[in-house]
């Protein structure tokens, strides 16, 4: 009988399970208490932010399933997010079905543009595959600015709200309900696919495919399938964001954000659910605290007084990305991790 | 001559000049790759920020241009270096995908901080070369051009020679091959590897004052490495002659389908027209023309 200490588990079941300790539990519902309650007692920026969360957390998870769990880099994670985007937009626009339609057939539609993808992709890794995805951003951008009778060229496209039995969620505050519960919704699925058999399939994947292969998973099958599960993830948050936004133009989905999604899953933790959501809300709430530096370092440097714009932030993103892959290639979720176990374990080190 | 051959030709040559510069572009990037098995993404980058520094030091400095060419290809190279050294040496044996990502990382920081310091608008570069072209049968050749195709053919000549026949060429093609078998037998690999960003930096110099003098000079001028990217690709990733061929063929067909489909498709075609190549190429051949194939084993 071996002695029971710290988390012990005896089937693998247990290992895997959703919520492995009480304390667990006790801190998710302590979670979701807080978030219940931020839009009444909390600013109403703060609404605002957990809302572009949300949209950045569901874009991030999808790539991390493809990035972090199979190995397969994405730069092209934008054009899926703008397909998604904008096949929600037309059919709320043309034929005004309702979102629980449109958000599943904007998913639905990027899974297929994700598996044709996906396909020719088979052949390619690393670096090949990066610029391969990069140029289907490219294509896909081109194509969004062009075919204006689809998405209304450089003058943008604007989306009704969601409605709901007549009552709109016209507002951040109104919205925020809505987004929280598709997150937790998608969240949930993501972890249980990372969780089960696709999960450890792509895993093998990554850390090596020629001998996953040789073990007996279908590379075909699980790459195109991860591409598709990814672009399901990137066309609803396209097709979230068109109904938060209310207005979609071609700026929005371009390299950039393909990159800033990247930042997201580096930052966060690559390999991981969690970690998607602390890059996605580290990458959302960043340029607060970059508008504060700059604004300090004005103070001090009267030449960069009003200069802060977009640019600072992009620079941050660079520069955090190249200080994450140095210094903590695991990400948030692993500096987490290390402060977790460190509780956990004291007042001993391990 | 018919007017539909001029028109034909007259971008030929155009689109072979700009390819010049692609070639030029895609030899930094096949430096890079052939010594170190890294893709700089930061490429264009160091091209945007040489010719702001050719820039400045001939029109705040007041230098001629053919003193502030070789300053600014020594800047750059440090510039280089100095990248090497700060960024990627930390990263030396980590995986495909994280060195991609810290290249990609310094590439955005490098265009952003150029963005912070410059701005956006365009600058006009003080061109040395006379404005009006040379007459060829009808065809007019712009002097620019002309003096880009000359120094991207001498470049690509001295680093074919270079390869070939110089101690260091061995050993950058050494350390390309084997790193671990290279440094037993006496190759300083880290000194390899800093030289080599060092050249690969200095050719983007070269590259990026004369896309300054062809094109206009704003940060944006970084997002032409961008489009040599299919150059690499087409020609193979670890070949000399392949980034030459590959960047003229680019030039080419992305001029002639500039010329041809722009009134066909709308504008635009011919930004585009290298990303399709590049899915193109990497579906049906991955590894390019004069590229060696991988084969993998577990």
């Amino acid at each position: 009988m071996p002695i029971r200490s710290k988390t012990f588990n005896e089937s693998y079941y247990e290992d895997i399970k959703l919520f492995r300790t009480i304390w667990i539990k006790f801190w998710a519902v302590i979670f979701v208490a807080a978030l219940a309650l931020l839009p009444y007692i909390g600013d109403p920026y703060f609404v605002y932010l957990v809302n572009l969360s949300c949209l950045a957390t569901v874009a991030a998870v999808g790539l991390n399933i493809l990035t972090g769990y199979t190995g397969l880099i994405s730069l092209g994670h934008a054009a899926f997010v703008a397909i998604g985007a904008y096949t929600a937009a037309n059919l709320a626009n043309h034929l005004g079905t309702p979102f629980w339609i449109n958000l599943p057939a904007a998913g639905l539609i990027a899974a297929v543009a994700g598996a044709i993808v996906g396909i020719p992709c088979l052949r390619l890794k690393g670096l090949y595959l990066a610029m391969i995805t990069m140029s289907f951003g490219v294509m896909v951008e081109y194509v969004v600015i062009t075919w204006e009778g689809l998405t209304g060229g450089v003058r943008g496209m604007s989306v009704p709200a969601i409605s709901i039995m007549g009552y709109k969620l016209s507002t951040d505050e109104r919205l925020y309900f809505f987004l929280i519960a598709i997150t937790a919704m998608l969240l949930f699925a993501a972890n249980n696919i990372t969780r089960t058999r696709v999960g450890r399939a792509f895993v093998a994947i990554r850390d090596r495919d020629i001998a996953a292969e040789a073990i007996g998973v279908n590379l075909t099958y699980y790459k195109v399938l991860s591409f598709a599960i990814s672009s399901f993830y990137a066309g609803v948050a396209g097709g979230l964001y068109a109904y938060t936004m209310r207005h979609i133009h071609p700026d929005h989905f371009t390299l950039l954000l393909s990159i800033q999604y990247i930042t997201m899953i580096i930052v966060g933790g690559m390999g991981s659910i969690v970690g998607s959501i602390f890059g996605a809300v580290f990458i959302v709430v960043a340029p607060e605290f970059i508008k504060l530096f700059a604004q300090s370092s004005a103070r001090v440097f009267p030449v960069l007084e009003g200069r802060y714009d977009e640019e600072w932030n992009i620079a941050a993103f660079g520069l955090l990305i190249i200080l994450f892959l140095i210094f903590e290639p695991g990400g948030l979720y692993s500096i987490w991790n290390r402060i977790k176990i460190g509780f956990k374990n004291w007042p001993f080190t391990y | 001559m018919e007017s539909s051959l001029l028109y034909f030709v007259g971008l030929s040559v155009s689109g072979l000049a700009v390819g010049s510069l692609y070639a030029l572009i895609a030899l930094g990037f096949v430096l890079i790759y052939k010594a170190t098995k890294i893709v700089n993404f930061a490429q264009g980058e160091a091209i945007m920020v040489a010719a702001f520094i050719c820039y400045y030091l001939v029109t705040l400095f007041q230098l001629s241009f053919w003193v502030a060419l070789p300053l600014t290809m020594l800047l750059t190279g440090l510039l280089g270096v100095l990248s090497e050294r700060l960024v990627l040496r930390p990263m030396l044996g980590e995986p495909v995908f994280s060195v991609v990502m810290v290249t990609i990382g310094l590439s955005i920081f490098l265009r952003s901080l150029a963005g912070i310091f410059f701005g956006h608008h365009n600058y006009v570069f003080p061109s040395p070369f006379p404005a009006e072209g040379l007459r060829v049968g009808g065809v007019v050749l712009s002097y620019t051009h002309l003096w880009s195709m000359l120094a991207s053919f001498v470049l690509m000549l001295a680093f074919f020679i270079f390869f070939k026949f110089t101690n260091m060429g061995l050993s950058m093609r050494g350390t390309a091959n084997d790193q671990d078998a290279v440094a037993l037998m006496g190759v300083n690999v880290r000194r390899v590897f800093a030289l080599t960003w060092g050249l690969a930096f200095l050719i983007a110099a070269v590259a990026g004052i004369f896309l300054a003098n062809v094109m206009v000079l704003n940060v944006g001028l970084a997002f032409v490495a961008i489009s040599a990217f299919p150059a690499v690709i087409l020609g193979g990733m670890e070949s000399v002659p392949g980034a030459i061929v590959g960047g003229l063929a680019i030039g080419l067909i992305e001029n002639l389908a500039g010329g041809y489909l722009d009134q066909v498709i709308g504008g635009g075609v011919k930004d585009v027209t290298p990303f399709v190549v590049l899915f193109v190429i990497l579906m049906i051949r991955p590894y390019g023309l004069f590229g060696q194939e991988e084969i993998e084993r577990v």
